[in-house]
């Protein structure tokens, strides 16, 4: 029985690989079509784009843009708080912001450049996107204000909070019962 | 009603007596002695009775775009979630999609780029597959020592649909994975491009490409017309209107998977890429805010499940936890599926403390909220998956214990 099953699993395998290379399906996508989905960062800061942005840009740039959900100077209102909390995790009132949880600042630049301003997400050229981050980062006491970020130097930047994350150790709580 | 033209109770009851024999007695049943006005005409895409209530709870959010609604699970019946009624969660709104445009672009570390139809996908072999989806931060209030009031808003992120679609796999073996590829960054076409990092293994494994949701096209508020499904996995993961599945030797440490969707211990530490939903149950009646009508016999019921696979056992308490006795499972009892449990109990006015707990196919055991907080503190948010207590009082209203 042992065996047969084994040959039936072998043949069905055999099927499956001599079919693949005929599944066409699709077309190769356009080069619009890749340059549109290029835009997501990679940790390693694959996928940034040129362009640079300085804190000083930012914080205009912030003023305008972002501080009419997320407060003048990043304190939070309708948008998320973005500064501050760094310290707080371990304790009963963890502040989990940018500042002190965020692992990677291209996970910043990612997301500023995918989805914000909230209500008009794209809005930003790359430029802007770094001047914001840059700005952010400076109000967390991440980055000096002369600091300016780029392709090179943002996924250089080391989050204060790049070493707080562990695997995920699940099943962890509660009793097991023996299989039936 | 005269004497010599008996009630329709009275029919009722003699054809109860004479059982299904009398063809005749059945017809009698029918007679109006009135004429009936017509009802409304056949239409083209049907309703439910408007005596019918059941409806979602939204959370309040700051802005209207964003937020999570919950399954009115007290309402339901059976197992599958009436797809009008399936919990919500959106980072930036439901686009308007017209599928004649939209695409799914396979790229990244292939050998062979794809960009894909609508029409291209429905063209393949397709599967159906009956599962649960669970929001992640389902249940998230309950971490604190005061929750919400009733079940829906406790334990309403949860929804059992009938998902149609292609395996993922198979469009990866036509795009061609290269050998260094150990990731698929997953991306939506909603305003804000929604991303999660999926492990390539899950992807080979059991994700699907679903256009199909019980019967028909997904609803745009669940993804229309494309949504990636991972089974077992937190609901944030099965991206909506999917638009990009970008092939990379590494996760991409997306907002949604770093500062949302980890879970923050005690020590200051945060898991990451907890995808896995844990076996769970909850006694939907009696549930926080109904009432029972009065003393007597009742038949507890509830819903459980597990992202590991089949439920294997759910155990309920009337005595707070005393005794355990084993509900019984109604079919289908399916893997990482929606399981209904019922248990006979007779309510004598007297004060009690019911809760279910879950045992899946692994032999995992739902924990106590004791246990999760002992082992988790009560900041990291997902993944609560504690046995749930209702206070049934001896007015016959129920209630949170920790409400």
């Amino acid at each position: 029985m042992c065996r047969l099953s084994l040959v039936i699993v072998l043949a069905a395998a055999a099927t499956v690989s001599a079919q693949s290379p005929a599944l066409q399906v699709g077309r190769p996508p356009t080069p619009d079509e890749i340059r549109e989905l290029g835009s997501a960062i990679a940790p390693d800061g694959a996928g940034l784009p040129q362009g640079s942005g300085t804190v000083a840009a930012g914080q205009k740039l912030f003023a305008a843009q972002c501080a009419r959900c997320h407060g003048p100077a990043g304190e939070g209102d309708i948008g998320a708080r973005l500064v501050g909390g760094q310290g707080t995790l371990a304790t009963p009132r963890p502040l989990k912001t940018v500042g002190s949880f965020w692992p990677y600042a291209t996970t910043l630049w990612d997301y500023v450049n995918r989805a914000m301003p909230f209500d008009q997400p794209g809005l930003l050229q790359p430029p802007e996107v770094y001047a914001a981050v840059a700005y952010v980062l400076n109000l967390n006491g991440i980055i000096a204000a002369d600091q300016v970020m780029d392709a090179t130097s943002l996924p250089k930047v080391r989050m204060p909070n790049r070493d707080g994350f562990v695997a995920d150790p699940r099943p962890d709580v509660g009793k097991q019962r023996p299989k039936k | 009603m005269t004497r010599s033209t008996p009630s329709r109770r009275q029919l009722l009851q003699m054809g109860a007596a004479v059982g299904g024999s009398l063809l005749a007695g059945e017809k009698a049943l029918a007679l109006e002695t009135n004429p009936r006005k017509l009802g409304e005409p056949l239409g083209p895409y049907g309703e439910r009775s408007p005596f019918e209530k059941a409806v979602r709870w939204r959370r309040d959010s700051k802005t209207p775009e964003t937020g999570s609604s919950f399954t009115p699970i007290h309402d339901s019946v059976g197992t599958i979630t009436p797809s009008a009624l399936h919990y919500e969660r959106h980072h930036s709104g439901i686009p308007a999609i017209d599928p004649s445009s939209h695409r799914l672009v396979i790229h990244g570390l292939v050998d062979r780029p794809l960009s894909l139809s609508m029409a291209d996908i429905k063209r393949l072999a397709s599967v159906t597959r009956i599962m649960v989806l669970e929001c992640g931060g389902n249940s998230a209030g309950e971490w604190a020592a005061t929750t919400g009031a009733d079940v829906q808003r406790s334990y309403g992120l949860v929804s059992g649909s009938e998902w149609t679609g292609v395996p993922l796999a198979r469009l990866l073996a036509a795009a061609g994975v290269q050998s260094r590829a150990s990731w698929v960054i997953a991306e939506g076409a909603d305003a804000c491009r929604m991303m999660r990092s999926i492990p390539l293994a899950k992807a080979l494994e059991s994700s699907l490409l679903a256009y199909g949701q019980n019967g028909e096209a997904i609803r745009p508020a669940q993804g229309y017309p494309l949504r990636l499904i991972n089974p077992g996995w937190e609901g944030n993961t099965n991206v909506k209107w999917l638009r990009s599945l970008k092939l990379t030797d590494q996760p991409y440490m997306a907002r949604d998977e770093t500062s949302k969707y980890s879970d923050l211990m005690p020590d200051g530490k945060a898991r990451i890429f907890t995808y896995a939903m844990e076996a769970k149950s909850v006694i939907t009646f009696p549930s926080g805010g109904q009432t029972l009508p009065g003393r007597g016999a009742y038949e507890l019921t509830g819903l459980a499940w597990s992202g590991a696979g089949r439920i294997e056992r759910v155990e309920v308490t009337t005595d707070g936890g005393k005794t355990w006795v084993a509900a019984a499972l109604q079919e289908p009892r399916l893997p990482i599926s929606l399981t209904r449990f019922r248990l006979p109990w007779q309510f004598n006015g007297q004060d009690a403390l019911i809760a279910s707990r879950a045992i899946d196919e692994t032999g995992y055991v739902q924990p106590t909220r004791d246990e999760l907080i002992a082992a988790r503190g009560t900041n990291s948010v997902y993944h609560y998956n504690g046995i749930k207590v209702w206070h049934v009082r001896a007015d016959g209203t129920v209630t949170n214990v920790q409400a």
